[in-house]
């Protein structure tokens, strides 16, 4: 592809020999029905080649869908990009009891917004994706956790499960295959925990979403200590077109170690903020070129490679290729790849207080290092941006900051840190100078009472 | 639903078994009203626990469902739930506290959320929430009006509600009302004050907070009807709009492959 040409076999990082502006190339594969009139019926799903994949997948071996998805190469839409071919295959071999799949259909890592459009376009790609890795897996239940605000996002689940029982593709003895598989559609309530993989387990079983010792992993003892399989919805919604299409088609796109294409979500301060498929590996510089550049000309200042439990980069890495190992290289994650643009106008120190009343208030309580933390960074924060810090100030961000990194239960916690050190990394002047008085407070007192 | 205790207050039933939860610091303790879950509500909660393989799954679920009788989660409701999932008191408070959507007071005739995340507080959430808060005469929290009467609005600040690409964002019971200015904002609050029910610009026609926590718990109305109200939004289809015009594509798959064997035993 061409807009992926910019790491070698080994998935080094190529420096670039030139900023390439030109505008990312769309490979719609994932979003090519969402355009489609009532996208998300079965009528459409089925005339643009829906279930085919499914009734190929149910006269295959589980165990060869297995080895295809391990060649494609797919790696976890989530964020954390384990591939999802191994994860599967850590699964202990079938004893006869049951053992499950949950897509973890949360969202709600801030910037982070595909899942729910994914849900609400083609809900049914979600559907069979469910259905054949179920089936590769060995399990005859799958449950999708969704966040519940999304309940447009819901409807739309459910109805295509519906839809799909309507048709034999669900319920007993699918397409004559003897195979069978139920789908529950089930809502959080608004916990960004939740997402954390074992905190959602705990959570659809019915207790506070709070994250699990590890191990035993989920593969071992995950959904009522059973073996299981959590997935992302994009992770999922890619499974039945790389059975229709095969590994080697897939991986045409994208990089060495990041196969395929990815749904990329531009937000902030861009001309046409919105949803874009390219290849993994594309550049933010090409998105944008796509994207018709940033909002009013007024160039970029900061932004997320893959929200904001991810951390900053500035204009200097607007040529990284986004693919899982080029981002991680240039000292970033890739995320969710939700690409939060923000421009000059923007004060940084600002920004990261915004995200530390976030984490603040999502902290599940678990652990110390991420309770009192994210309450004391919340805090620090406020007062220097209202202009009442003092230099000490900015010592104790960065200590608490590294206090919390690597000492949390669970990765919410360094996620919470990573706006502060990323900032501070690139930006520590402007925390300095709120300090010292040479940029007035970005917030007055009177703003402080209302927003948290 | 008897109504002898006013809102906000709370007090122990002499008449129940329940017993009175303990004050905890900070944690304002749940209220009684009194209410009694009729027949259809339980049938709804069968059908819920019915979908579980193990039935405190239906817990959550069950929680949106008192609020949809209730418009927020009382003493009575906690009771409820745990009386039909075999759960002690304390096990259902545990939940009901740990997540935002449960509210512990009641709440308007509509919900209004408004995310002041970094990315839409910068877009402008801040300022809308501002507008909307001067306008009602509120903080967030708080309700305009007597809670379940038209036009009644409960304000909220919310975190990122996964709608970054349309920021700044509202929610009205969940529904969505993207691209929003204070100006825009404040007009939406002025008709559902006025008893209005303006189209979100992605979901199904609006209804009511306890209309649509039913739904949330799982129970659905015309689900047929409701999947087709709108939702591609020019965001959301911006990379289609792009491969339509120039012409792209992802490479065509081919006609068929070789499906890899299974890996050799070790
Ligand atoms: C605090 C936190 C929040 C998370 N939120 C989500 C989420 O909303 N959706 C999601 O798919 N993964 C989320 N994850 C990642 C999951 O734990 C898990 O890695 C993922 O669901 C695995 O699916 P994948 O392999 O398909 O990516 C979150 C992780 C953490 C630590
Ligand atoms: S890091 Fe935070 S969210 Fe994770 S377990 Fe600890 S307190 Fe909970
Ligand atoms: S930051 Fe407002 S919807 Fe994501």
């Amino acid at each position: 592809m061409t807009s992926s040409g910019a790491s070698n076999e080994a998935g080094a990082v190529v420096p670039p020999s030139g900023p390439d502006d030109t505008p990312a190339v769309m490979t719609p594969v994932l979003t090519r029905r969402w355009a489609s009139p009532q996208s998300w019926s079965i009528a459409t799903y089925r005339k643009l080649d829906g279930y085919t994949a499914l009734a190929a997948a149910l006269k295959t071996e589980p165990g060869r869908l297995v080895e295809l998805m391990k060649n494609s190469g797919l790696r976890g839409r989530g964020g954390a990009g384990f591939p999802t071919g191994l994860k599967w295959s850590f699964l202990p071999p079938p004893d006869g009891k049951p053992r499950y799949l949950v897509v973890n259909a949360d969202e709600g890592e801030p910037g982070t917004c595909k899942d729910i459009p994914l849900m609400m376009a083609d809900p049914h790609s979600l559907i069979e994706g469910c259905i054949i890795t179920c089936y590769a897996i060995g399990s005859q239940l799958a449950a999708i956790y969704v966040r519940g605000e999304a309940v447009q996002a819901m409807r739309r689940v459910a109805q295509a499960v519906r839809e799909a029982k309507e048709r034999g593709f669900l319920g007993k003895n699918i397409l004559g295959s003897g195979f069978d598989c139920e789908i529950i559609v089930h809502a959080g309530a608004g916990a960004y925990i939740c997402g954390e993989e074992t905190a959602l387990l705990d959570s659809l079983e019915g207790l506070r979403g709070q994250p699990r010792l590890k191990p035993p992993f989920p593969a071992v003892a995950g959904l009522y200590a059973r073996p299981t399989v959590v997935n992302n919805v994009e992770t999922i919604a890619s499974v039945p077109v790389i059975v229709a299409g095969g590994s080697d088609w897939y991986r045409q796109m994208g990089t060495e170690k990041s196969p395929g294409p990815k749904i990329f979500s531009l937000s902030g301060h861009v001309t046409r903020p919105g949803q874009y498929e390219a290849p993994m590996g594309t550049t933010l510089r090409q998105l944008l070129a796509a994207a018709g550049g940033m909002k009013d000309g007024i160039p970029l200042k900061f932004f997320t490679p893959g929200g904001s439990s991810t951390p900053i980069f500035t204009p200097a890495q607007l040529d990284v290729p986004l693919s899982f190992d080029d981002v991680a290289a240039a000292g970033s994650m890739l995320g969710t790849t939700a690409l939060m643009c923000f421009n000059e106008t923007v004060s940084v120190p600002w920004a990261v207080w915004k995200w530390l009343e976030f984490y603040k208030h999502e902290s599940c309580g678990k652990c110390t290092p991420c309770r009192e933390g994210t309450w004391w960074l919340a805090q620090v924060l406020r007062r220097v941006v209202s202009g009442r810090g003092v230099m000490a100030d900015l010592d104790t961000l960065t200590d608490a900051a590294s206090n919390i990194f690597g000492r949390a239960f669970c990765a919410l916690g360094d996620g919470a840190a990573t706006p502060v050190t990323s900032a501070f990394l690139h930006f520590r002047s402007e925390f300095e100078d709120l300090v010292t008085g040479r940029t007035p407070p970005v917030i007055g007192t009177r703003e402080l009472v209302g927003a948290h | 639903m008897s109504v002898d205790v006013p809102a906000g207050q709370s007090r122990a039933d002499a008449e129940s078994n329940i017993p009175v939860p303990n004050q905890r610091l900070g944690i304002p303790e749940f209220l009684y009203t009194g209410t009694v879950f009729d027949e259809v509500t339980r049938g709804q909660t069968e059908e819920i626990i019915a979908k579980y393989p193990q039935q405190r799954s239906a817990l959550l679920p069950l929680l949106h469902l008192v609020q949809s009788v209730e418009g927020f989660v009382s003493a009575d409701g906690i009771a409820f739930c745990a009386d039909r999932l075999n759960l002690t008191i304390a096990e259902v408070e545990a939940v009901a506290t740990f997540y935002t959507m449960y509210k512990r007071e009641p709440c308007g005739q509509h919900l209004v959320s408004v995310c002041t995340n970094a990315l839409c507080a910068v877009l402008g959430g801040d300022a809308i929430l501002s507008r909307l808060s001067g306008h009602l005469g509120i903080g967030p929290d708080e309700t305009a009006g007597e809670p379940g009467t038209e036009g009644s609005i409960t304000l909220e600040h919310a975190e990122c509600l996964a709608a970054c690409d349309h920021g700044p964002v509202v929610t009205v019971n969940y529904e969505y009302y993207d691209n929003q200015t204070p100006e825009s904002a404040l007009e939406l609050v002025t008709e559902l004050q006025a008893g209005r029910k303006p189209h979100p610009t992605r979901g199904a026609p609006l209804t009511d907070f306890r209309t649509t926590e039913r739904e949330i718990a799982g129970i659905f109305s015309d689900l047929a009807d409701q999947v087709n109200a709108p939702t591609a939004s020019e965001e959301t289809l911006r990379g289609n709009e792009i491969a339509d015009r120039l012409r792209q594509t992802a490479p065509s798959m081919p006609e068929s492959y070789e499906m890899p064997p299974l890996p050799e035993r070790k």
